[in-house]
This record gives C-alpha cells, structure tokens and sequence, in this order.
C-alpha cells in the first residue's frame, strides 16, 4: 500500500514561499556568515584584527599625527626635544612641490602646462563618462584636436606667440602623464592592428605582425629606450634624430603595443566562429565585421587585460629616467638629494608621496574599468 | 560563363543556384564528392542524411563560408570565385539561418537586424528600424525589439535570426539545421514560422532532420551521404518510395 502511495505522488496544494531564515538576516547574519562561519574564519579574523591594531596605529602617527606640514628647510622635520621621533616631512613636499609637477618647465609657461592638464582631463572625462553628451564629438576631440592642442600648448608654437620650450626642460607630473597618455593612447590601436594582423591569412602580414610582438617582447622596456636613445644618434646625423622626449615616447608605445596585441588576440580568440560567420553571411566585408561585431565583444571581454596592461605601462613610464628624463619618480629622486632637505625622513615622505600618485592614478583606472565592466554586463542581460 | 552583373538587368535569372562537379577536401578527407544541383527560383529544397555526410558544408559552399577545390557554383547569376566583391554580392542577396542562432550578443535584437541594412544596404537608420520591426512583426516577436539576445528563448533568437536575414530582403534563404538546437518545446514555432516564408515563395535551401516540415512544404528532397547526393526525389515518392538502399536506411531511422 504504502509503496503504491510514494511512486504516484501528486501534489494537491502548492508550496509556500518562505522567507529566508532568520539566521542569515542583518548585520548579525552578516558578520556571522562572513568574519565567524568556522574555526578557521574566526583565528583568520582574530589575526587579521590584530594586524590592524598593530599597524595602522603607527602609520597614522608618522604620517598625518606628528607630520611636519610646513617649513622653509630641514629644522621643521628634524627631531626635537618634544618630538624625539619626528613624522613625515611632508613641508619638503610642498616646497618642491611645483618642481615635482613641473620640473624645470619655465616659471612664467607654466601656465601652459595647467591648461594642457585641463584639456586632458575634460578630454578623458568627456570619453570615460559612458552617457556623456556626443561622445562621437568627444572621440574626435580626444585624438585628433588634443594632440595638436597639447603639442603646440607643450613644446611651443612661435606663430601663436607660445614660445619654444625644448623637451629637456619638461619634467615631473607632465612628463609620466604624457608618456603615459602617449603610450596609452598610441598602443591600443597598435596593438589591435597588429594582433588582426597576427591572425591574418595573409603571410606576409602575419610573418612581420609575428616577429614584430616576438621582438618587442622578448625584450626590457629599458633595451629599448636605450636603443632608441643612445643607440638610434650613432646612426642618424644628429640633426635628423628627433627629439629625445620622442623617441622614448615612440619606444613605449612600440613596446606597449606588442603586449596589447598579445591582450587582444586572447580576446579574438574567445569569440565564436559563429559570430564571424554570421556577419560574413550577412555581407560584411572583413573591417565592418571586424569594426561592428567582433572587436566590440573582444574588446569587452579582454577589458581587465587591457586595463590591467595600461597599469603595467603607466608605472613602467618611470624607467624613461634610465635614458635622462625627468619624469615624476626622478624629480622626486633629484629632490630629495638637495642637502637643505637632508633629514632621516625625508626620502621615506618623497618616496610615500610617489607610491600615493601612483596608487591614486592605477586605482582609479582599476575602479572605473570595473564600473564599465559590471555596467556593460547588466546592460547585456536586460 | 555568366555575367556576374547579370541579376541587376532586372530580369533575374530562372536558375536560382547552380553546382556543377563540386568536390572539397578537408585535408585527405573527401567531404564533397561530385556534386551537381540546379536550384530553380522559388524552390523548396529539404537536405537530409546522416551528420557527416556533407550537408552543411554544401550549403555552406552556396554563400562561400566554405571554399572547394573544384567545380562550379553559380548563384543568381553570379558565379563565386575568389573574388571578394563576387562573394559580397552573393552574400547580401543570400540569407542564412545557423544552428546556434549567432545573434550578436552585444547588440539589442532591433540592432541584430539593422545592423547589415544600415552598414551595407547603406539604408538611413529609420529605415531600416522600420523594415526590422516590420519583419520582427513577422516572426511575431516585435515587443522585443528592446531586448538583448541573451534574455530571449532559443526559439524566439532562432525566430530573431531569421529577421535578421529577412532584413537583407534575400532573394534566397539557407538554412542549416535551423531546429536542432532547440529544446523540443520550441521547434514547431521556428517551423512555423519557416512554413509561412516558403508560402511567400522564397527560394529556402534547408538543412533539417524534420521529416514532417520536408513533407508540407518541400517542392524535392535530397538525401546526402558520404559527401554525394544519394537520392533527389519530390516528397510524395520519397517517402513512400525510396529508391536507394540507403536513403531507406535512414528514413527507417528518423521516421521510426
């Protein structure tokens, strides 16, 4: 009887929808299922409170609590009878301040320098904001108005009465954010050129796309500033060799491009053959298939790697220092050598204020390539 | 030699698709062995035999996303070669329905078929937006037009690719295994809606398993095995009557 009753099951009433219970509900449901589940969760939480404890007391001292904010010379950061340990000379940072955004771009031009940080920072926030008003119009202002813009701003334009200001003298902020920029904005279209050349079925191309990335890879950044530096002069009459500023820029790009290219083929490699033959069944020739329906779904999927290279290349820009280039970490360096600054703690502030623009610049890329990846995946699934 | 420019003279050709002596090779491996098909306009035209046996790469040949070794293939007038320009032409006059749908995933279902229109028709995007979301009515699922693919039923992005296709206004349709993806829930409402285009007269080319579908609407079915066209025959015959041994081989398995 009771066999019959189980193998033909029918339910008469619909179960009920119950609420979650109560254990996994509010802060307390929280921190029990986050910080408390297990023996272990509970020692790693422990251990982890009391590193906090130990470490963050101390930092908060040196750097903000006992820090020296202001100050002429090293007096104000040296150790004195009622601070036997002083904080972070954060006076040196703001009396060098100008020199580390600068360098020994000239005082009465400086002017020029603010403007080109303004044009760059409508230009990235023009294309970064994704529902910004005409982004088209931004794209075009982005790579073709600013860089004319910036370099007649920078390097000079006589005809407009911006006086010539040779590259030597750039320095500081300018510097890394135009290596940086550069390199950035010159290597993804690099680099996904050549990685459609890398997949070509014609030989020729592949073959150069091939040894090309190989090359660039397989060798340092600073080979490749050296070469382009001290190498390119015993080649080329010295007249006809561009400006050493340039030539770095064009070996970081180069050498950026060859990573984007790899980033980039591993995301043509994840689309189907499907969505390539679908777009060719419709009629499209190879670059409107290309430019509409395969490097918009690469490129998305490939969005952390390229972020992750062009945080790779951003701090990378401080080898250009090796070829004589005074780009942010260098000035910083140059600075705190100057012997009216000669205190224990001096370096340690110069290098803290150097990892805090850094972290500043590669986080912000870092949060805002995640924004656009979690909005783009929301918007596919509506 | 047929001119390539021939259908523009307004008088299309009566011969919609012609294959002579096709073979290819992938490899060693012999995939189409001779083959000869005259497709006339208007023609229903139901491939079936077992997997392998060269179907989809046969009607794969007819808009060149495969390319052969030797032989012929004319198609509206135009006969493919290695020329680019040839093969777009072809393309934007034949339109194909895949087994796995291949929606663009990145784009909603109105952009899916107003993409081809706007970038190679050349069509203003009201237009085409029109022309979508008359031929999406078709399909009967205009109220998604919003929607990205991901969201929609297997049987409603197979009903979508079909739009998608129907948007060129092709004069000739493939179809490659249209249902064989779907959860068998969803078939008949794709078969419907491919029932109601071939009504309208369109020459359909159809890769399918679906005997029954080959039964209402195909003018003559072909049986392929081994890379050769076994059998061609009007529906009626071939079902009652099958000639080879092994075209009733097959039927004895799809039909049991």
């Amino acid at each position: 009887m009771a066999a019959t009753a189980e193998r033909n099951y029918l339910r008469t009433a619909p179960a009920e929808r119950l609420p979650s219970p109560a254990e996994r509900a509010g802060m307390f449901g929280w921190l029990r299922e986050n910080l408390f589940s297990s023996r272990g969760d509970i020692a790693l939480t422990l251990i982890c409170i009391l590193f906090i404890v130990w470490a963050v007391p101390p930092l908060l001292r040196f750097f903000l609590l006992d820090a020296a904010w202001s100050g002429n010379d090293r007096e104000a950061c040296l150790a004195s009878p009622q601070l036997p340990e002083p904080g972070a000379c954060w006076a040196f940072v703001r009396v060098w301040f100008s020199y580390f955004v600068y360098g020994f771009y000239p005082l009465f031009e400086r002017w020029r320098v603010d403007l080109f940080f303004v044009a760059l920072a409508v230009g990235i926030g023009w294309l970064a904001w994704l529902s910004a008003p005409r982004r088209d119009l931004g794209a075009v202002y982005f790579f073709i108005v600013l860089p004319a813009l910036s370099c007649a701003l920078l390097s000079g334009a006589p005809r407009l009465g911006l006086i010539d200001i040779p590259t030597a003298l750039w320095g500081g902020v300018l510097v890394t954010i135009v290596v940086a920029t550069v390199g950035i904005v010159a290597s993804l279209p690099l680099g996904i050129l050549l990685a459609l050349a890398r997949r070509s079925e014609l030989p020729v191309v592949k073959f150069i796309a091939v040894t090309f990335i190989e090359f660039v890879r397989g060798v340092p950044l600073i080979t490749v500033l050296f070469m382009a530096s001290v190498m390119l002069p015993l080649f080329v009459p010295e007249r006809l060799s561009p400006d050493k500023l340039l030539r770095a820029l064009i070996g970081v790009a180069l050498f950026a491009s060859a990573y984007m290219a790899e980033v980039v083929r591993g995301g043509l490699a994840a689309i189907p053959r499907g969505q390539y033959e679908a777009a060719q069944a419709l009629g499209l020739p190879y670059w409107r298939m290309m430019a509409l329906v395969i490097l918009p779904q690469a490129l998305r999927v490939t969005l952390p790697n390229i972020v992750n290279t062009f945080i790779g290349l951003f701090k990378d820009t401080t080898l250009v220092f090796i070829v004589g280039i005074f780009d942010f970490l260098r000035t910083i360096e140059a600075a705190r050598a100057d012997p009216r600054w000669a205190t224990p703690v001096t370096s340690v502030t110069g290098y803290a204020f150097a990892a805090l623009f850094y972290f500043i610049c590669c986080y912000g890329m870092s949060r805002y390539a995640r924004n656009v990846e979690t909005r783009l995946a929301r918007a596919h699934r509506r | 030699m047929v001119e390539p420019n021939a259908p523009q003279d307004g008088v299309r050709a009566e011969t919609a698709v012609e294959i002579v002596g096709l073979h290819k090779w992938y490899g060693d491996f012999h995939v189409l062995r001779d083959i000869n098909l005259t497709v006339m306009r208007g023609e229903r035209i139901v491939i079936c035999g077992p997997s392998g046996g060269g179907k989809s790469t046969l009607l794969r040949c007819i808009n060149h996303l495969e390319d052969w070794q030797r032989g012929r293939v004319v198609v509206d007038g135009i006969e493919l070669t290695d020329d680019p320009k040839h093969i777009v032409a072809v393309r934007r006059d034949v339109g194909m329905v895949f087994q796995q749908f291949n929606l663009f995933p990145h784009l909603t279902v109105l952009e899916n078929c107003t993409l081809a229109p706007i970038w190679v028709r050349r069509m203003p995007k009201k237009d085409a937006e029109e022309l979508a979301m008359r031929y999406l009515a078709r399909v009967k699922i205009p109220e998604q037009a919003q929607k990205y693919p991901a969201r929609l039923s297997g049987g409603q992005q197979q009903r979508v690719a079909i739009a998608r296709a129907l948007c060129m206004s092709p004069s000739i349709m493939l179809f490659d295994e249209p249902t064989s993806a779907l959860d068998p829930e969803m078939v008949k409402e794709v078969l419907d809606t491919m029932v109601e285009l071939a009504n309208d007269g369109i020459t359909m080319l159809v890769v399918s398993h679906e005997m029954g579908f080959a039964r209402q609407v195909a003018d003559r079915v072909i049986f392929m095995d081994e890379g050769q066209i076994v059998e061609i025959n009007e529906p009626k015959a071939f079902f009652a009557q099958p000639q080879h041994e092994r075209t009733r081989l097959f039927l004895q398995q799809v039909l049991r």
